[in-house]
């Protein structure tokens, strides 16, 4: 079953064809993101048109059935819970994509392959019960109450670790062998070939697991509503419990009406606006290294 | 090898597209309930034996929270919303059915020996001023206060018994479902929570190492929920948006009957009129 | 691949850089392989009395805590068909008009990729909510697998678009040439050399697109429903196994063990489901390319 057309002079009658799949595929994909946020936006606007932007930073506390709607502890909670989580699950997950790559031996590197795979597997709700009557009473026998940022930050990281780990892996997978070949024949120790030719060709697709790592932790709900305590407040230290913007969401929209629903909306949007931060920022760096 | 697999994956696709593309005939009559999420085990199990009863009825079931049951019955979407509260008074345009009753009493770890905590000492251990297990007769240990996310019917009952507001409570633990503050009481010796009895005493009978404390010198038990004495208890509604249409009403008359007592207890709640 | 490198012989016996990377890395692998082992153990032990064959095939009874999952089987499977079947050749058009067709600094290609990494930011619940509000009553399909399934495909794409491309990417040059000189369609080239030498980082993905969908369970709350019943097609509403964990976790009273057995048999349906994937794709990949 050959579908190629033995053209001498392409483009053939098929190309345009592909352009515009391609295109359609393209642009749908990219009209998902713009939908959700129309959505956001539709449902957050009696909150944002009655209240005003400034009172969702500015307001006391968060006590929406009295009218307060301050959304700043919360936010801190996100990004100190999805920044904790990067820091543990960024080494760790290269550090697992180096092992099943340079240094298992196959049949091992299989079997730790599907291991990764399957904790991508388990559902949040699984990890966060477990965090809830595991992890968080040994947390709590250190320091009360055992919910915490650092029970969110462990568990957080648990859950992104395979997605960082997979996607390094192919990541790695993706650099020819003949540049590593080329290396071992230079005498590049194995630690000196990965430092200083798989990694950095590999820079890239890495990256790019970690930005998907970074979204997916900003973005978790179900976990750590169950391990971080749920607490509207500013996190000082390691043991306060916090409470997450997504958890938040999670909590009370299942009993919020009219302004307290909508304002949940607005924490949804303030969830984009840190995502669309983190990407800027991404970008910028890697427009700072010139090429690939 | 490539032309058995794909033949294997076609013959898959059209087994499949075959089976479950929808039905020519639509003429099963289909009952919506969406709601709070307390009550939709209940509704579930109610609606899979009126169905049984009933055959050409379906009854969906739908949770998503006691808010979405008002919108929805409100709105159409659903027949029967599910409201795990009493209507609030701006929700009098809509007509609500109790199905049973969910008691709410507090809860600590089982190996706590404070046995009782009077009203005053409540408040004072949900409002701060005391926060230590010693203040009350207890172990040497500071108290974990384990408190209901906002917006919770069980939650504004408790403030409403206690004469409190949502801004007075100083918690370290903030929970959403039963289940939660429950396994939460359960890891950490020092908490204290609030949950639906039924749960409480079915949870601590199978050995979680809880126990319910006493309200008002009244033991905490789904017996006393039953006999009107343990003062705290919210009703389990079906609410619809005006006088619901016949078939509709049978449903709900058959939830609230006799015929489903062994249900309603099945999900640890008190069923009504015993 | 790991044989071809010498132990780097050096006089000083102590710690050197590559003895402390390989350290590391066993030292990291070890830990997440026993981490997934203790919660494994853990979920095994609280559940393993309620697995057998009526378990697996009866309906859900007494709100859950008795009978079996056979039919949130049935629908769990339906609900991955249809994410798979609609993210799929989505994400095989995108990023391949994102590989093959887009200049680079295109200021479209910039802006598609950003959005499909923004899009892997928004949490769960925002999507179930998104995917109710468009799908379930927008477009009229109500609770239903199909719902369900779509939410699914949304969510999973950019994890998808972003292996698949890399993938392309990664296919050297020289095909394309080699392809253009011997005058193939680019269609032609792409469906014989460069989709098959981006397999293996498609098939990452897939893995990883699989696992989360498998694991989502807030976003199905809201789109494909609750009712536990055997689904009669894909407009019905259909319980998947994530929210069945979660109802008997976190909402019924007396459901753990059955939760606990649903999660195992969670993580044994998705070892099925890598394992052959990555067999099929292996066998498929040897027979078609010879890397050099």
């Amino acid at each position: 079953m050959i579908w190629s057309k033995p053209n001498i002079s392409s483009p053939s009658g098929a190309d345009p064809l592909l352009l515009w799949t391609a295109r359609a595929c393209a642009l749908g994909a990219a009209a998902i993101l713009a939908l959700v946020v129309a959505f956001l936006v539709r449902e957050s606007w009696p909150a944002l048109s009655r209240l005003g932007f400034g009172r969702f930073l500015t307001d006391p506390s968060w006590h929406p059935t009295e009218g307060l709607y301050d959304l700043t502890p919360m936010l801190l909670g996100t990004l100190y819970s999805a920044a904790g989580a990067l820091l543990l699950a960024v080494p760790l997950g290269v550090a697992s994509a180096l092992f099943s790559r340079f240094y298992a031996p196959a049949s091992t590197a299989r079997c730790y392959r599907r291991v990764v795979e399957l904790l991508a597997g388990i559902p949040s709700v699984v990890y966060g019960f477990w965090g809830l009557t595991t992890l968080a009473p040994l947390i709590g026998r250190l320091h009360p109450p055992g919910t915490s940022l650092l029970a969110g930050i462990l568990i957080l990281a648990l859950m992104i670790l395979p997605t960082v780990a997979l996607t390094s892996e192919a990541a790695l997978a993706t650099v020819p062998a003949a540049h590593l070949r080329a290396a071992a024949a230079l005498g590049l120790s194995r630690w000196g070939m990965i430092r200083g030719v798989a990694l950095p060709a590999a820079k890239s697709g890495i990256a790019a697991g970690v930005m998907l790592a970074a979204g997916r932790a900003i973005g978790e709900t179900m976990a750590v509503l169950m391990v971080s305590g749920n607490v509207v407040q500013q996190p000082h230290r390691l043991f306060d419990p916090i409470r997450t913007l997504t958890a938040n969401i999670a909590l009370e929209m299942s009993y919020a009406m009219g302004d307290h629903r909508s304002a949940l909306f607005v924490s949804g949007l303030a969830l984009m606006a840190v995502v669309l931060v983190l990407v800027a920022i991404a970008e910028s760096f890697g427009r700072e290294r010139a090429g690939a | 090898m490539k032309k058995t697999i794909l033949l294997v994956l076609l013959l898959i696709a059209g087994i499949t597209v075959w089976r479950f593309s929808p039905p020519q005939n639509m003429e099963a009559k289909k009952l919506v309930l969406t709601g709070s999420s307390t009550v939709a085990p209940l509704a579930g199990e109610i609606g899979k034996r009126f169905e049984a009863l009933h055959p050409g009825v379906r009854v969906d079931v739908q949770s998503g929270g006691s808010s979405r049951g008002i919108n929805d019955a409100r709105s159409g979407t659903a027949d029967i919303g599910l409201v795990s509260r009493a209507l609030k008074p701006e929700e009098q345009d809509l007509r609500s059915f109790t199905i049973a009753l969910d008691g709410i009493g507090l809860i600590v770890h089982q190996a706590n020996p404070v046995k009782e905590l009077s009203p005053k000492q409540i408040v004072d251990i949900y409002t701060g001023k005391i926060t230590h297990w010693k203040q009350v007769g207890g172990a040497d240990a500071p108290i974990t206060v384990v408190n209901k996310a906002e917006g919770r019917s069980t939650l504004e009952l408790f403030l409403h018994h206690f004469q409190l507001k949502s801004t007075d409570i100083k918690a370290q633990v903030v929970i959403g479902d039963n289940q939660q503050g429950i396994k939460t009481v359960a890891g950490n010796p020092d908490a204290i929570g609030y949950v639906s009895i039924g749960s409480a005493e079915y949870e601590a009978g199978h050995g979680t190492p809880i126990k319910l404390l006493p309200l008002d010198g009244v033991a905490a038990s789904v017996e006393n929920v039953r006999n009107g004495r343990f003062p705290l208890s919210r009703p389990l509604n079906l609410v619809t948006r005006n006088e619901p249409a016949e078939w509709i009403k049978e449903f709900i008359e058959f939830a609230r009957s006799e015929q489903v007592h062994d249900l309603v207890e099945a999900q640890y709640f008190v069923p009504l009129g015993r | 691949m790991p044989e071809a490198f010498a132990r780097h012989r050096n006089f000083s016996f102590g710690l050197n850089a590559d003895r402390l990377a390989a350290l590391s890395v066993w030292l990291t692998a070890t830990a997440i392989s026993g981490l997934f082992l203790w919660l494994l153990a853990d979920i095994a032990w609280r559940g393993i009395a309620r697995l057998s064959w009526p378990f697996l095939t009866e309906p859900p009874t007494d709100a859950g805590r008795t009978g079996g999952i056979g039919s949130i089987l049935v629908s769990t499977g339906l609900i991955l068909l249809v994410a798979l079947a609609s993210a799929v050749p989505v994400g095989v058009g995108t990023a391949v008009w994102l590989s093959e067709f887009v200049r680079p600094g295109s200021a479209f290609g910039r802006f598609v990729r950003r959005s499909l990494t923004v899009l892997a930011g928004v949490p769960s619940i925002v999507f179930g909510l998104f995917g109710n509000a468009l799908f379930c009553v927008y477009l009229g399909m109500g609770f239903s697998i199909l719902s369900g399934g779509l939410t699914l495909a949304c969510m999973v794409l950019p994890i998808l678009i972003s292996t698949c491309e890399a993938g392309l990417r990664s296919a050297p040059d020289e095909y394309r040439l080699a392809a253009a000189a011997l005058g193939l369609s680019r269609t032609a080239a792409l469906i014989h050399l460069l989709l098959p030498a981006a397999t293996p980082a498609f098939v990452a993905g897939l893995m990883l697109g699989i696992g989360r969908a498998v694991a989502e369970t807030a976003a199905l709350i809201f789109t494909s429903g609750y009712v536990d019943r055997m689904p009669t097609s894909v407009f019905d509403s259909g319980r998947a196994l994530s929210v069945h964990i979660y109802d008997l976790s976190m909402n019924v009273a007396g459901g753990d063990p059955n939760a606990h057995a649903a999660a195992l048999v969670l993580i044994a349906g998705l070892t099925i489901v890598n394992t052959a994937a990555a067999g099929l794709t292996n066998r498929w990949l040897r027979r078609r390319i010879i890397t050099p």
